[in-house]
């Protein structure tokens, strides 16, 4: 027995040797979390981050201003649209940045449960509708006149889509009223749910690259589009009211107005990150510039938010004012 | 139960006549021809925005929950109080090992503490080479620049298993000890183990609110089973004859459990363990969803930006530690009879030598705890690039070299044997697709199976999904034979020969714990957002275990036997074809059976790549207020085909063993 203690003994000896050689910075010297001890008036703040990407760039700035320039505390917690604004009432969210006229949610929570209100305009302009891959807006330069869809239609055919031409829809959560668009403008085309942005932006970029045939639902502002411009198609003029009844849809969609959306409690605080937030407006071009910093140059969401507020100092401050 | 033996009586004596495989012909010529008559008439189809009185039913139900969470006593007293426990035991964990907390910069215990910490309970519970493996495992995890994002999963997945454990342990013990118990249970473990998670990821987080609470409960829900089932099974398994022993002894049925039934269980017990982490893990992406933080995060992120070498990245850690935390509880229940075996001389040396580690072990958690160098781990994770790149220029090449063949097998499938079988499915009236497959149910697996079919059909078209079931349906049987083909190709080929079980099982491995969202943009890729590319997804998750079984069936068949037909002049084929995969017989019916468990577990997934259908109702569901009672009856019709399909093969299964 008495050997092993003795060699239980040595290892203790060696260990100690160890840690009286490697000193080095401890944990809690200065230095190490100097910067972020200004938590200062503004308090915690809980942003949520909708899953594409022209939203966590949205998001990447307001977070990287309220922490620095106002020394809130930022918890960014990433959270589909619908389970965001559930999170109002339980006081899991301040803020919504940029809502897609989202009608049903703010009947539901704004004007039903009270627990939201809205915030203003972001500035962004939101654009949806059919969109085709640029080589084929350049072929073929009628094809983003709707009348002249069914010509084409047999070229959109897939495995998919039954005989029809397809029309590829991407993620559930999206606006739509293809499915009618498609019944009322009496078109040869099928939709087809690709279920998910991702698949939807794959199928663009194949397209592109091996001069598919391709027609689909997509929207601006969005990275992807530095990647690949791609071409909108014309519907029918939207006219006010045109798009009240869903299932009598034929026109286009409306110029969305992208706004901002905080919960009830947040606005009554009248905390800086509510008045940050409540001021926060830019382009789609500040939005995409952004973007592309995040998807394309892969930069962090923190970095991508200092290049562009390194740029822009005006804008910022006159959120701030 | 006695009327059911009885009916099955008339089968029997019909069966000698007609063989079986010539009545399911039969029902299948019927059905062609009915179907050429019938065609298109009472297929139950319904839009994508439409919804049925049941639908808007479970909407409101789920709306009346949300108003009314911060008044009603339920809530107060009771879903409060569990997600508090939760949330707290949450945060205790990550505060000591992956969140900073308070003052602190860094958690309490660093990257040194945790490895060295890891490395000896490794050692402890399992033997030095796992131990090496853990410490390679972890330190790996530092390398990829995805420290903090690892030891966030390893809390959210210990806090899992401990809360799933100390639930499912002893409901285990009681189901193994009471057969009504047993019976109650059964439904509900196939529920909840059957049931897409997406399904009720929305309504938890409005119960236990966003974040590390809901995602460890909904992770338990998933990851219970397994400890139930493998526990009860451990108590049954406990020979007759000892229990018998202790009784006479004059033992109270506590003494017997606690002296008996559970030491002697251990080993099975710690399998369960090892389950209970696996599909843990398994839920590290989808809890991403509801925020939980850790490796799911950067996955799910990295596909808004396609970024397939980041998710590959991440995908990859989650792998290792699958791997890492599989190894040291297999070895952790094979330890005690390994020390036996291995005599004296080695447990001698151990409890000093334990105690060392431990002393060592406290020193490297008190110097994480204390030295910054030790705490953050060091470098900037470069080899995480280098791997993400690797991953990007594969893909690149594939995409661009392959597509050409990719896209000529999808449509070969998809019109050839697709299109065909779910047009026969969705265009047949319900009523004769119910009658068939009740039908088949009675043929292959007797009364009983036939009755439960009936009911599950009757289910469906309740749940107002019908044609989108049938949909999904035809996707699920097409996924389940290119399952079969590969189980038995592969399955054969590594029951043969031990070097290419070998070498082909930590691929098996890797194909079961790699999350599906890291491999989605590839195939996109390769196959378009189309069903087929959900099929290949779902064969990818599923081929593995269907694999593992046939493997071991063939291995199985007694060396005796086969050296038998060689000696009679049997060629390779031959024993293959009429010996080594009849015998395997029961291992096939099971790997069928497994298959289309895990293929259908795929459904949502594959909902996400343009599989429509159930899958993408489930995904409507969870994104959109208005669809969320038809996301929830499409995830029961989900549940219903597992069902039928789960009791008609076993059913099946039982009749070819007997």
């Amino acid at each position: 027995m008495a050997r092993h203690w003795q060699a239980g003994a040595a290892g203790l000896a060696v260990l100690g040797l160890t840690l009286t050689a490697c000193s080095g910075a401890k944990v809690g010297d200065s230095g190490s979390a100097g910067s972020k001890s200004s938590g200062g008036k503004c308090g915690s703040f809980n942003l949520a981050v909708n899953p594409w990407v022209g939203y966590e760039a949205d998001a990447a700035v307001v977070a990287y201003v309220a922490q620095h320039d106002l020394g809130c505390t930022v918890n960014k917690k990433d959270l589909k649209e619908e389970i965001a604004w559930q999170g109002f009432g339980t006081g899991e969210v301040d803020a919504v940045l940029e809502n897609w006229g989202h009608d049903d949610l703010k009947a539901k929570y704004i004007a039903g449960q009270k627990t939201a209100v809205e915030a203003g305009s972001t500035g962004n302009k939101g654009v949806i509708g059919w969109f085709v891959p640029p080589w084929l807006a350049k072929a073929h330069p009628d094809i983003t006149d709707w009348k002249n869809l069914n010509k084409y239609a047999d070229k959109f055919k897939t495995s998919e889509s039954g005989g029809k031409g397809q029309l590829l829809d991407g993620d559930p959560s999206y606006v739509t009223n293809d499915a009618a668009l498609v019944k009322n403008l009496k078109l040869n085309f099928k939709v087809v749910y690709a279920g998910s942005e991702t698949a939807l932006i794959q199928a663009y970029r194949t397209a592109e690259k091996n001069k598919q045939w391709m027609i689909g639902y997509f929207y601006e502002p969005q990275w992807f589009m530095s990647e690949v411009p791609l071409v909108k198609v014309n519907l029918p003029t939207y006219t006010k009211g045109c798009d009240a009844d869903a299932a009598k849809v034929a026109c286009d969609y409306p110029v969305y107005d992208l706004d901002k959306i905080v919960s009830a409690r947040f606005a009554k605080s009248g905390g800086p990150a509510y008045n940050l937030v409540k001021k926060f407006n830019w382009t789609n071009d500040d939005q995409n510039t952004v973007a592309k910093y995040i998807a394309v140059d892969k930069m962090s969401d923190d970095a991508a938010a200092k290049k562009w507020v390194d740029a822009h100092r005006d804008k910022v401050d006159a959120w701030l004012k | 139960m006695a009327v059911v033996a009885d009916a099955t009586a008339p089968v029997a004596t019909i069966r000698k006549k007609v063989s079986r495989p010539m009545v399911v012909a039969a029902i299948l010529l019927a059905w062609l021809v009915l179907f050429a008559v019938l065609r298109g008439r009472q297929t139950l189809t319904l839009a994508a925005a439409d919804l049925t009185g049941l639908h808007r039913w479970l909407n409101d139900v789920n709306d009346t929950i949300g108003a009314n969470r911060n008044s009603n006593p339920v809530f107060l007293y009771f879903f409060n109080e569990i997600r508090l426990a939760i949330d707290n035991l949450v945060t205790f964990v990550q505060s000591l090992i992956s969140q900073p907390t308070g003052s602190r910069p860094v958690p309490q215990i660093g990257w040194l503490g945790v490895v060295g910490l890891t490395g000896y309970v490794s050692w402890a519970v399992g033997n030095w080479r796992v131990a090496l493996l853990a410490v390679a495992g972890f330190t790996f995890f530092g390398l990829q620049g995805l420290w903090q994002e690892s030891m966030d999963t390893l809390a959210l997945t210990l806090s899992a298993v401990l809360v799933a454990l100390l639930i499912g342990i002893p409901l285990g013990v009681w189901a193994g000890l009471s057969d009504r118990f047993n019976r109650i249970m059964t439904p509900f473990l196939d529920f909840m183990q059957t049931m897409p998670t997406f399904v009720y990821l929305a309504p938890l987080t409005l119960i236990f609110l966003i974040g590390g609470a809901s995602a460890v409960i909904t992770t338990v829900i998933y990851a219970a089973p397994p400890a139930i089932r493998i526990t009860a099974h451990a108590i049954r398994s406990v020979p007759e004859t000892t229990v018998e022993a202790a009784d006479s002894l004059g033992t109270t049925r506590t003494q017997q459990l606690l002296k008996v039934l559970l030491p002697m269980s251990k080993r099975t017990v710690v399998m369960g363990v090892n389950q209970t982490i696996m599909a843990a893990l398994a839920m590290v992406t989808i809890a991403a969803l509801i925020d939980a933080p850790g490796l799911g995060k950067t996955v799910v992120q990295a596909l808004q930006s396609l970024d397939v070498g980041t998710a590959f990245n991440a995908g990859l850690a989650i792998v290792v530690m699958a791997i890492v935390l599989d190894r040291v509880t297999t070895a952790a229940a094979g330890r005690a009879e390994a020390a036996r075996r291995s005599g004296g001389r080695l447990t001698r040396w151990r409890r000093p030598l334990l105690a060392a580690g431990g002393i060592g072990a406290a020193v490297l958690v008190y110097l994480s705890h204390t030295y910054v160098w030790a705490a953050e781990f060091p470098g900037n994770g470069s080899m995480g690039s280098h791997i993400a790149s690797a991953a990007d220029t594969t893909t690149t090449w594939l995409q661009d070299h392959v597509s050409g063949l990719t896209n000529g097998l999808r449509d070969v499938l998809t019109t050839g044997l697709l299109n065909p079988f779910q047009t026969l499915l969705t265009d047949s009236p319900w009523w004769l697709v119910g009658a068939v497959l009740a039908g088949l149910g009675v043929v292959l697996g007797g009364w009983r199976a036939g009755v439960i079919a009936a009911v599950c059909v009757g289910l469906l078209v309740g749940t107002g999904v019908w044609s989108d079931g049938m949909t999904t349906l035809a996707s699920t049987a097409v996924a389940t034979v290119l399952v079969m083909l590969l189980g038995v190709v592969f399955g054969v080929w590594m029951g043969r020969s031990e070097l290419v079980d070998r070498l082909v099982r930590p691929t098996l491995d890797a194909a079961q714990v790699m999350p599906p969202f890291v491999y989605l943009v590839p195939f996109l890729a390769l196959f378009g957002a189309t069903r087929f590319t959900a099929i290949v997804a779902a064969v990818v998750y599923a081929a593995p275990v269907a694999i593992k079984i046939i493997a071991d069936g063939v291995r199985n068949v007694s060396e005796s036997t086969v050296e038998a037909a060689t000696s009679s002049g049997c060629n390779t084929w031959q024993i293959i074809t009429k010996v080594q995969l009849p015998m395997a017989r029961s291992a096939l019916t099971l790997a069928t059976n497994q298959g289309l468990i895990y293929v259908l577990s795929m459904v949502v997934v594959g909902g996400l790549v343009g599989a429509g259908a159930l899958g993408y109702d489930v995904v409507a569901g969870f994104s959109q207020g208005q669809l969320y009672g038809k996301g929830l009856a499409a995830g029961l019709a989900i549940v219903l085909l597992g069902v039928m399909f789960d009791r008609i093969t076993q059913a099946a299964a039982r009749r070819t063993r007997a």
